[in-house]
């Protein structure tokens, strides 16, 4: 069917095919990789602020005692040093061991939290996309509602329930629970377009099942786009641990970057003027909501539109 | 030639794609007598819509126009600012848009969709004087005066093109565009959107220039006709010998292709595909597809000659 | 057919506002204890100072939601008195009820979280517009890398960076609070000032960072709308740029930025809690945070259960203005 007017906003007229041919073999492998990282900035960021990242994590846990991290460990409130070159809190906690060992910590908590929430969204958009009716309804409505009421909220009753502080894999699970929401209405929205699509409509003809359907036709096709869904949900979930340390309700002996800060708020040291304490901790932060930002975006310039319509 | 109201010579558009630059329209020259109907049929990709933007002067990056010139009348339309030109469009040359298109503001009530264009071309009425214009507008192309007051989403597709086409002549323009003004609409609503195009080409004294594909349309419409593939036009003639003696085998192809009330047979098509447009073949462009083609047709580009009443870009015509 | 679409929306508010009191009530359950007569007797015995509305208190409960009672009849109960807006006393301010303290903080918080998301949101919207307008004024361009940079980071972490550049280093407005400590509130220019600019600080981290968010947003929706068909027909029609871009292109773009805003409330209040409680800004957030280190646990459930309601309602507001903006949606069943 003829374009018509094409939109020359921006964009070419359609041509015959619609796809540029794939490049050919000789262009794949490592140059590949660096030529697409060059042209795609915000992934290229991302993944050398997440390295960067890692491998303080990693040359950290093996060159810094670990047990520094605990308190009265040291002689408490030192500017850095060379003994100590993040400094030390107020609590005698030597600070860049509080760093490498919090660290992980906080990102655990993220990617336990993200995988389960995306893991569970996607089983429940595929369920609700692709068979409808009133499971579809259910679903929906519950994600709906969830959404409209402000997580840190509900997570802050559940944790101020729970008798005892909580631990690490506690909040983990804690945030895990409201973390299904948002991927399962964003990749529901993904299933409900991929379910129109001509070659979904030829596999249900020939009598494939739907779960076979669903993981084998449109499950390859949305792998960019749930790539992108779980980044952004980790990132999330380490916002809502982050928030509900700072505010008291995390582990509290735990050297995770929340607790840290919240520890930073609680001894105003700010205003005390102990920079050192709060330089690390902000910087780290930072990097890792920078860092999984950036990937987000460059993991959903693959999973564009553009490269959609040829999905 | 009489004077022409719009003269077309030598255009060139091209547009950017990663892969290379791709020439959509290529060296085209027609001109349009006043009052007069000309088609511009062609296939998908053929550069005929490309060609209507690129008269209007509404071809916006990354496409281009390379060269050539559009007269209206004798106003060259290249030296024109662009606050100019933009007065001119509507005013001077109108587009009505394809059919199929969303081409109406959503938001906006049909009776502002035509406040809007006579209030940017200086024109300022009176509440009144505007509805007046409106319901007269509207009563031209046969739609009732409630319309004024409707959503675009609250008419019919054949509603919508004919309040299109109502903006289309708000500002009595000298010529009206029509791109495929009934694609995606039912032969019952394609004659009522004709009629009125035709009516209302008749009371403004306008010419018209009809974008399309659909030949039987084709012959009904138009006064002359100008067939374009791959971007070049390959034959200009009047209809009525378009229709009976085309000259051209891409045109003869096409005619053929038409299905008879009387002859029955087998349905004729054209065999091979169209060609892409960044990846034409050398010399004519349809000579792979073509039963007369011959070595002098890969290596030399036809122009159009002048046979008659007809011009024909061919070596064997 | 307009009342059957706003009836069904209250229905859902309402659905909200239920839900809200019963996760309040249920959820302290799931640990199998009572945890609110937990921490009522252990704030009585802890801290060394037992104040003896605090036995009242015990006694009260007991006879409201004592453990005696079947739970059908504490759920009703606690229901009714969640109606009539009754949320018990404070356990930590006794006797000052938590109605009370809710009442005093919500102005700040409202006014707070009210100027800011509508700036961020009328700001943002309007350069993301801008942004993605061929039309627009070059310089315009320079501020897209550190608008995108920022909206990426949590409120209260840009929070703490400008408490520490502003308010400690260059000592420019103050840190804390939201008003000086001891100043009388009055109708004065003074007193108003003061309260400005202790909300200034609250406020930019929020502006500085949301505002990016819409920008991004408007542009990639203007980007969308303008390779509309309409918007080339407006071309088309020879209408002025100005025009083209208020009416053809704003005016849609900014439809689905609407319910992106309403989408979108839940987490500005997540994040502007954290911000009052890093100022000490006298609103919902530091009270939140107060009560969680007082262990008041009646408190806790009484700010979580207004909150999530006062979400529900701006929700339903926005939902029910929608259509009036989008005239494609009537008032009847939209999908």
């Amino acid at each position: 069917m003829t374009r018509g007017l094409e939109k020359v906003t921006g964009a070419a007229p359609a041509f015959t095919d619609p796809l540029p041919p794939t490049p050919s073999r000789k262009g794949r492998g490592r140059h590949f990789i660096v030529r697409y990282l060059r042209r795609n900035l915000s992934l290229a960021v991302g993944i050398i602020l997440l390295s960067l990242l890692a491998l303080f994590i990693v040359i950290g846990n093996l060159t810094v005692d670990t047990e520094l991290a605990r308190p009265l460990s040291v002689r408490a409130l030192q500017p850095p040093s060379w003994d100590h070159p993040f400094g030390t809190d107020r609590q005698g906690r030597d600070l860049l061991a509080a760093m490498v060992a919090g660290t992980p910590l906080t990102l655990k908590i993220g990617f336990i939290a993200g995988f389960l929430g995306v893991g569970i969204g996607t089983l429940l958009a595929f369920v609700a996309g692709y068979y409808r009716g009133m499971t579809d309804t259910v679903i929906r409505g519950i994600a709906d509602i969830g959404l409209t009421v402000p997580g840190l909220l509900v997570l802050i009753v559940i944790a101020v329930s729970v008798r005892g502080g909580l631990t690490v894999n506690e909040m983990a699970i804690i945030v895990a629970s409201l973390a299904w929401l948002n991927p399962t209405r964003t990749i529901r929205a993904q299933v409900l377009t991929l379910r129109e699509r001509g070659y979904v409509e030829v596999a249900r003809l020939n009598g494939m099942s739907g779960p076979d359907i669903i993981l084998r036709e449109m499950m390859p096709n949305l792998l960019p786009y749930l790539a992108a869904t779980l980044v952004s949900s980790v990132s999330a979930a380490i916002l809502a641990s982050i928030g509900l340390e700072v505010l008291g309700l995390g582990p509290l002996e735990s050297p995770t970057l929340g607790m840290t800060l919240y520890w930073i708020n609680f001894n105003a040291a700010i205003l005390n003027g102990w920079w050192w304490w709060w330089v690390a901790p902000i910087v780290i932060i930072l990097m890792v909501f920078l860092g999984l930002f950036f990937l987000t975006v460059g993991l959903d310039e693959i999973a564009n539109p553009r490269l959609r319509q040829s999905v | 030639m009489s004077a022409s109201i719009l003269r077309v010579e030598r255009l060139r558009v091209s547009y950017d794609h990663p892969l290379g630059s791709v020439r959509a329209v290529d060296d085209v020259s027609f001109s349009l007598r006043p009052h007069e109907r000309f088609g511009l049929a062609g296939e998908s990709g053929s550069g005929k819509s490309t060609m209507a933007l690129a008269i209007l002067r509404l071809i916006r990056p990354p496409g281009r126009i390379d060269g050539g010139e559009v007269w209206l009348e004798d106003q060259k339309l290249s030296s024109l600012s662009d606050d100019a030109m933009r007065a001119l469009r509507l005013a001077g040359i109108a587009l009505v848009p394809q059919g199929s298109m969303n081409a109406l503001n959503p938001v906006l009530r049909i009776r502002a969709q035509i406040a809007d264009a006579l209030g940017d071309h200086g024109m300022s009425l009176t509440q009144r004087d505007l509805t007046a214009r409106v319901h007269d507008l509207l009563g031209q192309v046969g739609l009732p005066p409630a319309v004024a007051e409707m959503y675009p989403h609250e008419l019919s597709g054949g509603m919508k093109q004919r309040a299109c086409i109502a903006i289309a002549i708000c500002l009595r323009p000298k010529v009206i565009i029509a791109d495929e003004p009934t694609s995606a609409l039912d032969v019952v609503v394609q004659r009522q959107v004709m009629v009125t195009l035709a009516r209302v080409q008749q009371a403004l004294g306008a010419a018209v220039v009809l974008v399309g594909h659909d030949m039987g349309l084709m012959a009904q419409f138009v006064d002359r006709l100008g067939v374009m593939y791959a971007g070049r036009l390959v034959e200009i003639a009047p209809i009525g010998e378009i229709i009976t003696s085309p000259r051209h085998p891409y045109t003869q192809m096409l005619i053929a292709t038409l299905p008879s009330l009387e002859r029955k047979g087998m349905m004729q098509g054209i065999p091979g595909l169209a060609p892409l447009l960044r990846d034409l073949p050398p010399g004519c462009a349809f000579h792979p597809r073509c039963p007369k083609a011959a070595e002098i047709c890969r290596a030399e580009r036809p122009v159009l000659r002048n046979l008659g009443d007809q011009q024909v870009a061919c070596h064997f015509a | 057919m307009q009342l059957a679409y706003i009836a069904r929306r209250f229905g859902v508010f309402l659905l909200i506002v239920w839900l809200a009191a019963t996760l309040n009530f249920f959820l302290p359950k799931l640990s199998g204890q009572d945890p609110v007569r937990t921490k009522l007797l252990q704030s009585a015995q802890l801290g060394g100072y037992v104040h003896a509305g605090l036995e009242d208190m015990v006694k009260e409960y007991d006879r409201r939601f004592g453990l005696d009672r079947p739970l059908w009849r504490q759920y009703l109960t606690y229901l009714g008195a969640t109606a009539r807006l009754d949320f018990n006393y404070s356990i930590a301010n006794y006797p000052r009820t938590v109605g009370e303290m809710i009442a005093e903080a919500v102005p700040w918080t409202v006014g707070l979280l009210g100027t800011t998301t509508l700036l961020s949101f009328a700001i943002g919207t309007l350069l993301g517009a801008l942004l993605a307008w061929p039309g627009a004024p070059r310089w315009m361009r320079w501020l897209m890398p550190p608008l995108w940079a920022l909206h990426a980071i949590p409120f209260f972490l840009l929070g703490l960076i400008l408490m520490y550049l502003l308010a400690f280093q260059v000592q420019l407005l103050p840190i804390f609070g939201g008003y000086t400590a001891g100043a009388i509130p009055s109708l004065s220019f003074g007193f108003l000032w003061d309260v400005v600019s202790h909300a200034l600080l609250p406020a930019m981290s929020i502006v500085l960072v949301a505002t990016g968010g819409w920008a991004l947003a408007m542009r990639g929706m203007m980007v969308t709308t303008m390779g509309e068909d309409y918007v080339t027909f407006a071309d088309a029609k020879g209408l002025k740029s100005a025009t083209i871009f208020l009416r053809y292109c704003l005016r849609n773009a900014i439809l689905p930025q609407t319910t992106a805003l309403a989408l979108a409330l839940g987490q500005i209040l997540s994040g502007a809690v954290l911000v009052e409680v890093i100022f000490g800004y006298p609103g919902i957030g530091a009270l939140l945070f107060q009560a969680i280190q007082e262990n008041d646990f009646f408190l806790i459930q009484g700010i979580v259960f207004t909150v999530i309601v006062a979400l529900g309602l701006a929700t339903l507001i926005l939902d029910v203005v929608y259509p009036w903006l989008d005239p494609r949606i009537s008032y009847r069943r939209a999908d």
